[in-house]
This record gives structure tokens, C-alpha cells and sequence, in this order.
């Protein structure tokens, strides 16, 4: 090539001067022996986190107004999920990046009642219980209104709800059945039965623990209990682990944008931190073909400490 | 007939590799003199580290899931995984910034930067998904967080982080197999195109810094 049409961000100088021995087998070797005996050193000396995980059963018997708080929320809709919209359920649009409504236009594939798969559906499981069974077969016979007016009027009493002698109580009038349904789902939760339930789902095999792990989303103890443990959003959480562990260090930059406005008081926040970040990953790979980004490392001269030998002996 | 077998793919294939990848280029063993930092150690690193990473996920595929909750000889074989993990990042992270500083996308390098940079997106996507399967407390926060970040983008419709089967499996299967491959390919790129050499800058060391 010519040095006139020599592209120095571009194309690289052909090299004429000299080589050396370079065994690359023995390098790979050594590498893969030192790189193992830190490995074995950093999990002998510091391990690795394993805190148990929080069940429904947990949480209903460490904190059961606040499981029996969730339970009303998912039926009057106040919950995260219950008003999450896409790929749950169609009770919002979601977040949008401007005109991009990208969760909605991907479309409910996940769909989620949460009245009906948390609350109702789960009580119907339960063994005979005549005055459950009652409660359920009025909720079915009233009209949808009817349901709305017993649930408003149990969430306007909410305030005044205990947990007296095993059981949730509630100064309330014209409630229909819903007092019932959630003094039961208390129970039901603090028996184990409402993990069984959520878990398996009806089916006898399953992986898949989205329901409870959003109901157990839903609620305020399983956030406590990650406040403890600096894992909440505002406190970096994405990149970090229990107790005193790396994490994931390196999202550190994908959970700095968390922590500085505009995206700290967005309600869009996912879907504008995850479009900088698409946009900067989209930047890294185009490095080579962005004229005065590919020029950064020439201008920078940090490569003169890499190639210092090389530069001493011109 | 030799001009037949001449025109076979297959023929043409071997041709063309022989010619892109003599044997050494593959195995050299010689490099040009510049090739004296401690900053090379870092790709042989990311590799040796990810052969540690994948050896320890073998082991704890071998005995499933749950192994690592229920035996201290498993739980230790999960902190080997963890901290080859963390090495695995350190160098890659390493290697990428001295990468960046060499410029090392010069003379026809550019697909060799662009599949290292989505070998170590790749890579970032594996390990969350790991994060997201260890089925303990840290995964039910990480993937209920998580969830809100991907659902946004639409992408939470098909690729849900609360299904810990389709996590185990993007992590055990999927993703390894993207992030080896890419690897392969950005080694082969390497031996292809060999290590990019220095800036063409004259002044004396002292004018530079």
C-alpha cells in the first residue's frame, strides 16, 4: 500500500523487523494451570453465596398481613403484576421507548390472571370446606360488578386488617366472600399448600416458577429482605449477590444508568437503560468503522506503553 | 479426472484453508518481536479461564440441578464455577481495553474485534443466565428484577427469566455453544490475520506520555 493512501486507524504497517520463539502450546498450558490454581485458591478461601430461597410458606408465616395485603392487591388489581400489562396481561400499555411499544407489540404470551391464578383457582384446590365452598360458589353466581363492589369495599377496610389467633380479620361490611378467600389463602400460604399449588400448577412435572415467583414479587418481603442484603435497584442491585460476593461486576455500567437521572425518576426506566445499553453495545462493535472513535487509541498513546520496547528500539 | 477432483467442494474447501491457515500460522512459533506485553497474557487467559468454566459446569451437569445445594463436594465444585467465572470476566474485560488501546482492528482485523465483542456479550448472557438458575435466593431476586429490564424490550415474551428450565437450558446448552463458537472463530481470525502490529509513530517514548 502507499504511504499517500495509508489510513492509520484503518490499516496497519506491514512489519519488517524481526521475530522471536514463541511456544504457544507451553504459554496455553501455564496459563490454564495458573488460571485453574487461582480459580481453586479464590473458592477454597472465599466459597460461594447459597442463601436459601424464600418460599410463600416463608414469607405468609414471617410477614402474613403483608402476604394477605398482596393477596387483596391481586384481586383489586393494585399488584405490579396484576397491572403489569404484556406478556402477562393487557392491563397497561407498559413500558414505551417514545413512540416504541415494544412489550405490547410482542404481545401476551405469558398470560396472567392474577384474581383467578393466585387467588380464586388456587381455593378451589383446597379440600371441602363449607363455608369456603360457599364463599366460592357465590363469587361465581354474582355478576362482575357485584365482585368489584365486595372487593372495593374489602380494600377500603384493609387499613383495619390483623392477624388475630391465626387468622385475618378485617372490620368490614358488604364484602361477600372476599374476607374469606383471604383469611383462607393465609392459611393455604402458611401451610405450604399455596407453593404446591402455584409451583406445579395441576401438572405432576414443571420448571417454570413464574406465578409464584411474581406473587412472591409482589409483595414487600421478599424486597426487605433484598434491602438487607444491598440487592435493591437503587442500591446497584443487578450486579451484586448476597452478603459480600463480586456478582456480576461486569453489568456495572447497564446498573449505573439506574442510579442517575433521567432514568432514576423514570417510569420507563427498563426500556430507556436497555436501549443505551443496546445502542453502546452497537457502538463497541462498530468501533473499527466509526471515523474519530477508531481514532481514540492513536491520539490516546496508551499503545506506547504496550509497545514500549518496540518504540525504545526504533 | 485430477481436474474433476480439482473442482470438488470438498477439494476446493481444503484449498482454501491450507491457504488462509497453513499449519503455521495455526501452531506458530515464532511472533513478531512487538509481541512483548503483559497485556497478550490476557486472551490465552480468557480462554484458559473459560476451559476451567466449562469443566466445572461439567461436573455440575453430572449431577444436576440441585447437587450443588445438598453437598459440600458440590457446593465447593459451584465456587470453582463462580470464581472461574470472575477470572473468565477480568481477563476478557482486560483483553478487550488493551485491545482497544492497540487499535487492533487495524489491517483487515475488523471482523476479529467484532466477533470478540459479541463473544463477550455472548459470554455476558450465559453467565446471567447462570445467575438466573442457581435456584436460591440470589436467583429469585435477580430474575424477578431482571424480568422488568427484558419484558420492556418485548424480548420477555419468549425468553422468561422466571422459567428456570428455559434459564438452565439457555445457560447449559445455548450459550455455550454461541460463545465457543464465537471464540473458535475469533481465535481463528487471530491465526488468520496475526497480531496487529504497533502504530507507525517515530517520536521517541518520552514525547509521547
Amino acid at each position: 500500500m502507499s504511504k499517500k493512501g495509508f489510513r492509520p486507524d484503518v490499516d496497519a504497517p506491514e512489519w519488517k523487523g524481526g521475530h522471536q520463539p514463541y511456544d504457544i502450546i507451553k504459554e496455553g498450558t501455564i496459563a490454564l494451570i495458573v488460571v485453574a490454581l487461582l480459580t481453586v485458591v479464590f473458592a477454597v478461601m472465599f466459597g460461594s453465596p447459597d442463601d436459601k430461597e424464600i418460599t410463600i410458606k416463608t414469607w405468609a408465616n414471617a410477614a402474613p398481613l403483608d402476604f394477605a395485603q398482596t393477596a387483596l392487591g391481586e384481586m383489586n388489581g393494585t399488584t405490579t403484576t396484576a397491572g403489569y400489562g404484556a406478556p402477562y396481561n393487557t392491563a397497561s400499555t407498559g413500558q414505551t421507548l417514545g413512540p416504541l411499544q415494544l412489550a405490547k407489540w410482542a404481545g401476551v404470551r405469558i398470560p396472567i390472571n392474577t384474581e383467578k391464578d393466585f387467588v380464586i383457582r388456587p381455593l378451589e384446590t383446597q379440600p371441602y370446606d363449607p363455608t369456603l365452598s360457599s364463599a366460592l360458589t357465590s363469587w361465581k353466581a354474582a355478576s362482575s360488578t357485584q365482585q368489584t363492589t365486595w372487593v372495593n369495599n374489602f380494600t377500603k377496610a384493609s387499613n383495619s386488617m390483623k392477624f388475630v389467633n391465626g387468622n385475618v380479620v378485617a372490620s368490614t361490611s358488604d364484602s361477600g366472600p372476599v374476607p374469606v378467600f383471604i383469611n383462607d389463602l393465609t392459611h393455604m400460604a402458611r401451610s405450604g399448600a399455596l407453593d404446591a399449588d402455584l409451583i406445579s400448577g395441576g401438572s405432576f412435572f414443571t420448571t417454570d416458577y413464574t406465578k409464584p415467583l411474581l406473587f412472591l414479587s409482589d409483595g414487600g418481603y421478599l424486597a426487605k429482605l433484598a434491602q438487607d442484603q444491598h440487592l435493591l435497584g437503587s442500591q446497584w442491585g443487578m450486579m451484586n449477590e448476597t452478603n459480600s460476593y463480586p456478582g456480576q461486576a461486569w453489568l456495572w455500567l447497564y446498573t449505573f444508568w439506574y442510579q442517575i437521572t433521567p432514568f432514576s425518576s423514570s417510569s420507563n426506566a427498563d426500556v430507556q437503560v436497555w436501549g443505551m445499553m443496546m445502542l453502546l453495545s452497537v457502538i463497541l462493535l462498530l468501533v473499527p468503522v466509526i471515523p474519530g472513535l477508531r481514532a481514540l487509541p492513536r491520539k490516546m498513546k496508551v499503545y506506547r506503553l504496550i509497545w514500549r520496547e518496540h518504540y525504545r528500539d526504533q | 479426472m485430477s481436474t474433476d477432483i480439482e473442482r470438488q467442494w470438498t477439494t476446493r474447501l481444503r484449498h482454501r484453508v491450507a491457504g488462509k491457515l497453513p499449519p503455521e500460522k495455526v501452531l506458530p512459533d515464532t511472533q513478531p518481536a512487538y509481541v512483548a506485553s503483559w497485556i497478550y497474557v490476557f486472551g490465552v487467559a480468557t480462554m484458559s479461564a473459560m476451559a476451567v468454566v466449562i469443566g466445572t459446569g461439567f461436573i455440575l451437569a453430572l449431577r444436576g440441578p440441585q447437587w450443588w445445594h445438598e453437598s459440600s463436594v458440590g457446593h465447593f465444585v459451584n465456587s470453582l464455577h463462580l470464581w472461574s467465572v470472575e477470572i473468565f470476566f477480568f481477563a476478557m474485560v482486560v483483553h478487550l481495553w488493551g485491545k482497544f488501546f492497540m487499535g487492533a482492528w487495524r489491517g483487515k482485523r475488523t471482523a476479529t474485534w467484532m466477533t470478540g465483542v459479541v463473544t463477550f456479550l455472548a459470554s455476558i448472557a450465559t453467565a446471567f443466565t447462570g445467575y438466573a438458575s442457581q435456584s436460591n435466593f440470589d436467583s429469585q431476586w435477580i430474575t424477578t428484577q431482571a424480568k422488568d429490564g427484558i419484558n420492556s424490550t418485548g424480548a420477555g415474551a419468549f425468553f422468561n427469566v422466571l422459567n428456570f428450565g428455559q434459564m438452565l437450558m439457555w445457560h447449559i446448552v445455548l450459550l455455550p455453544l454461541v460463545a465457543v463458537i464465537l471464540t473458535a472463530l475469533h481465535v481463528v481470525l487471530v491465526r488468520v490475520r496475526g497480531v496487529v502490529p504497533p502504530y507507525d509513530d517515530t517520536k521517541k517514548v518520552g514525547e509521547a506520555l
